[in-house]
């Protein structure tokens, strides 16, 4: 399509039924109640000249451009600050509103570069478009340097590796500064000084990448002018087009425009039909795109037939037809489940569709798993037994609604950012947050927004708290009757279990390190709310008790009837883009597509007629039993789609042990990974801006994902898969990826009302989405459980026996930071290493000083399994004893020190509990005694 | 790490988990938990380690071991 310019309605939309009729320029209008002037005549089909103005943001009222006449009313008001009023009749364009909106724009002008032939913004400026629209003809004062004083003269900040600030052009009109403050909740940016010295400014004055920025783009996207603008539309000029598609990163799902100039893409702007993000992005999603195009990315097939021989480059028939003989000569020696499969969750439904019915279809086998085995794999398993399926139960929006936020083991500020600023919003208006972690996370205090509770505690724990305020929500009376009584089963005994003295918060106080009475006020805080709301992430999942978390969490919300309305429910923020599509797509090796086990002969019989060739009834390999059999000799050869388990998966000297021990590795990726130097087959991918396909995000959204450009390869993924499968035989095609989301709609109940073209139509849908709710289903559980009755577990405690000791007396947990993602293969290649080009291990400052670790000293973590080397960082948002580190850079390999412990349920790995011991590093040693033995004196 | 080969680490990590249950229960439990979740070979693995005499499993892991049907395990 051409550019897409979204039109903007002035001020935000207001709730409710329209109820209000005007009359604007003799037009009638219906809105609801308290919409602005403005928007009510954007509706209308009429445009009122507006410069501070913009639907994102509260109606501001500082620019004047936007004054209109009413009958009745004095003066000429504002049309954004002014609400409608039920027969209200208003005129926008009228001789004297004309003369003061061009008196407006002349004192603007008087003070703007007039260089709009050469400005970036040429084209793309609304103060070019007010000058137009307004017959602006002159400037009494001049105009530049000669109407004055004037702030031509400010210099260009171009810290920021992707935008600049030009405060030439600035014409004050705060927009930046709300976007900053209302849309992202950071408050980074201000308006400093008075009067005619007002500018925008960075926190204090300081240059963007100095200041509390993180890179949003919110401001940019705000900017009216020139002066917040992209690097990237300096250097290549404005877009002429748009393609609106599926941000790659993290499991928010964030829609945006591509803009480029034919085949070159220039930005991408968050989208504001997008369900997800309604026109908010994060740093990586708005920016680091550049990872598509660098040189590092494996364009073409390559091929080796020993580990230790060199990479050659061959065409993709030698690539496919040798994948496909060697698999098959395998499976003739060592038995038919001796080969598998992974798919990822980084790739699009389509993809992982085509990957698992490979498996099952081609291969013959169910060795099939995701990368969600190793991050939300209990939230599969705890969320299937407590309510009847695997997903989490709202909408995003649904947290504007919330009264009461339980957070638990996330920080949304830097794995989920654009749900964050949402959260941050509901939070700014007077909800109530209660943060479980043990580290102090941003949102337990910043700015306007403070945690109630925060129960800060022992890495490991988290069932022992969750079943410490379900004791205090049923012995202090305060379950919510009916509907536990209407809507769930096993209740008695679920309330005579957690009532024992054991669970009292006083009694597990020593084993969490959270107060019984902060544990005591947060159940009761949660329990008491109108809507209580659970979010969770990884600390919850990745444990040795992470599936029995889940269902705690299940049992809370149930407790309190907290489901099946806006504002409540149990949510888990998903790490990857398409984790939820990848688990809903059969990569699980005892599900086929929607969660139906393949021991069912029925669901089973639906594959077997649609692809004419039986399915296993007994489940395959999970990703850990992989590696296991690996080392024993029943598993020899592994196809990895788009994932880095070398770098990614827990104790890392154990994979690459079972990598090494396989006859045949294939993988097919953007880029020559850590786990492609185990490989003998590599199959270039392509990135998300060639694919075509859907993911879906942690709210169950189905999103289309549409190429921006054609696959640099030549091929798409899927399509490999489905050459490979015919070069072993069998019959698998399809003539694009749409063919294979109608197979998936007609073989899965939840997606049976779902096609490309529908999704084209609607923007996006959430699943289930079929004959009974055919424009899907924002909330779930709303007149039932999808098992019919929600069930209570019991919800031992068992400790991990990963404990510290004293060789190992620290607890290091490991996550992410905001402008990294994952094992870093896309972001270590944009400029987002300016902002974190290693990782780094946080250490309380008291562990710090008794282990002689100054801040910024590289030191060795070592733990029972391996160790690594990293720069120490002292904070003391982490409490005494727990530090914790990121795994974005494989120089670190952060995982080289986390272990084979997993969930009891799932084998998802427990990366959040590793004993360790932090040391100076040698190295650092040396060049501290060299120091202390010769002191560096000043002047020398 | 305890040193036990995966299928009796992980057969013992979920016996742990359900031992709740009670004796016959949670035995059988962990049989259906097994049945759903493992690989027919990990199975197999562990009814070859009970033969041998189950050293380091859990008495309920053991239970659950006996209830699986070594006829359904190739």
């Amino acid at each position: 399509m051409s550019l897409l310019k979204e039109p903007d309605y002035g001020t935000p939309a207001r709730e409710g039924a329209a109820t209000v009729e005007v009359t604007i320029d003799g037009v009638a209008v219906t809105v609801p109640p308290g919409t602005s002037v403005m928007r009510a005549a954007k509706q209308a089909g009429l445009d009122i000249p507006k410069l501070c103005a913009t639907d994102s943001l509260e109606a501001f009222g500082s620019c004047r451009l936007c004054v209109v006449e009413i009958d009745g009313a004095r003066g000429t008001p504002a049309s954004c600050t002014t609400p409608v009023a039920p027969g209200m009749v208003v005129r926008t364009q009228t001789e004297k509103l004309g003369k003061l909106r061009r008196g407006v724009m002349e004192l603007y002008i008087s003070d703007h570069p007039l260089d709009c032939l050469t400005c970036s913004a040429n084209g793309d400026c609304e103060l070019q478009d007010m000058a137009g629209v307004t017959g602006l003809r002159e400037v009494r004062y001049g105009s530049g340097v000669d109407a004055g004083a004037n702030h031509m003269d400010l210099l260009k900040d171009t810290s920021n590796p992707y935008f600049d600030f030009d405060a030439s052009k600035c014409i004050a009109c705060s927009r930046c500064v709300r976007a900053c403050d209302e849309v992202q909740g950071t408050i980074a940016l201000t308006i400093e000084g008075r009067g005619f010295d007002s500018k925008v400014a960075a926190g204090a004055g300081v240059p963007f990448m100095e200041s509390d920025c993180v890179s949003c783009g919110a401001c940019v996207q705000a900017c009216p002018t020139a002066t917040l603008q992209e690097k990237s539309v300096v250097e290549l000029g404005m877009p002429t087009r748009s393609v609106i598609t599926t941000c790659a990163y993290c499991g928010v799902g964030c829609s945006f425009k591509a803009e480029l100039r034919g085949d070159e893409l220039v930005r991408m702007v968050p989208y504001k039909d997008g369900g997800a993000n309604e026109g908010h992005s994060c740093v990586k999603g708005r920016f680091a795109f550049g990872y598509a195009n660098h040189p590092d990315r494996v364009m073409k097939p390559m091929l080796r037939e020993s580990i230790a021989d060199e990479w050659r480059e061959v065409s993709w028939e030698e690539a496919i037809g040798f994948t496909a003989r060697r698999l098959r000569e395998i499976q003739a020696e060592h038995g038919a489940g001796s080969i598998g499969a992974i798919t990822s969750s980084r790739t699009t439904n389509e993809e992982v569709y085509a990957v698992q019915k490979m498996v099952r279809a081609v291969f013959g086998n169910n060795n099939v798993d995701t990368c969600a085995r190793v991050c939300h794999s209990p939230t599969g398993y705890g969320l299937k037994q407590t309510f009847g399926t695997s997903a989490g139960t709202q909408d995003f929006k649904s947290v504007g609604k919330a009264d009461v936020i339980l957070l638990i083991g996330a920080n949304p500020t830097d794995a989920h950012p654009v749900f964050a600023s949402r959260m941050k919003r509901r939070l700014r208006q007077g909800a109530k947050l209660i943060v479980v972690d043990p580290r102090r996370i941003d949102l337990v205090r910043t700015p306007h927004i403070e945690a109630a509770h925060h129960l800060s505690l022992r890495p490991g724990t988290n069932v022992a708290v969750l079943n410490a305020m379900a004791h205090v929500i049923v012995t202090e009376g305060l379950v919510d009757r009916g509907f536990v009584e209407e809507r769930c089963e096993e209740v008695a005994e679920w309330e005579a279990f957690v009532a024992r003295p054991e669970h009292s918060p006083d009694a597990v106080a020593e084993i969490t390190g959270v107060p019984a009475e902060e544990l005591r006020a947060a159940a009761r805080l949660y329990a008491g709310a109108g809507n209580g709301a659970i979010y969770y992430g990884l600390g919850v999942t990745e444990h040795s008790q992470g599936s029995t978390t889940v269902m705690a969490m299940a049992n809370l919300a149930m407790a309190t009837g907290n489901i099946g309305r806006e504002g409540v429910g149990v949510n888990p923020l998903r790490g990857q883009n398409n984790v939820q599509g990848s688990c809903d797509m059969g990569s699980f090796p005892h599900e086929l597509p929607g969660y139906r086990h393949v021991g069912d002969d029925d669901v089973r019989g639906i594959y077997e007629q649609l692809w004419g060739t039986p399915i296993l009834a007994e489940p395959g390999l999970r990703i850990p039993n992989m590696f296991d059999s690996a080392i024993d000799g029943s598993f020899r050869a592994l196809f990895v789609q788009g994932e880095d388990i070398a770098q990614s998966d827990p104790n890392t000297q154990h994979v690459h042990a079972a990598l090494a021990a396989l006859d045949l590795l294939v993988v097919q990726d953007l880029f020559v990974n850590e786990t492609a130097k185990f490989a003998h087959v590599l199959l270039p991918g392509t990135s998300f801006l060639e694919k075509d396909g859907t993911f879906i995000n942690a709210e169950r959204r189905i999103n289309r994902v549409r190429p921006v450009m054609a696959p640099q390869t030549g091929k798409q993924e899927w399509e490999i898969v489905c050459e490979i499968a015919q070069a072993m035989g069998y019959p698998m095609h399809y003539d694009s990826a749409a063919q294979i989301m109608d197979e998936i709609a007609l073989t899965t109940p939840t997606f049976a009302g779902v096609s490309f073209a529908q999704l084209d139509r609607v923007g996006s849908v959430q699943w289930p989405c079929n004959d009974a709710a055919p424009d899907g289903t924002p909330i779930m559980h709303m007149n039932g459980f999808v098992r019919g009755k929600g069930r209570f577990m019991e919800t031992v405690y068992v400790p991990t026996t990963e404990r510290s000791t004293r060789k190992y007396p620290l607890i290091l947990t490991t996550g992410r930071i905001l402008t990294q993602y994952n094992v870093g293969a896309q972001t270590r290649r944009t400029a987002n290493v300016a902002w974190h080009p290693e990782d780094l291990l946080e250490l309380h400052p008291h562990d710090a000083e008794v282990r002689g670790v100054n801040d910024g000293d590289m030191v060795v973590l070592s733990s029972r399994v391996g160790r690594t080397t990293l720069r120490a960082v002292l904070s003391e948002r982490m409490p005494v004893g727990v530090c914790y580190t990121t795994f974005h850079h494989p120089v670190t390999g952060a995982n080289v020190v986390t272990t084979e412990n997993s969930d009891w349920a799932t084998n998802c790995p427990e990366y959040k509990v590793t004993a360790v011991q932090v040391a100076v590093a040698p190295e650092q040693a040396a060049v501290r005694e060299a120091l202390h033995a010769h002191p560096v004196v000043a002047g020398e | 790490m305890d040193g036990s080969s995966p299928h009796v680490r992980l057969a013992n990590d979920v016996a742990v988990h359900l031992a709740h249950l009670g004796p016959d229960a949670a035995a059988r439990a962990v049989a259906d938990h097994l049945r759903a979740f493992w690989d027919p070979r990990m199975r197999a693995a562990l009814l070859a380690h009970l033969a041998a005499g189950g050293d380091g499993l859990d008495p309920v892991a053991l239970r659950a071991a006996e209830l699986l049907d070594p006829a359904a395990v190739p």
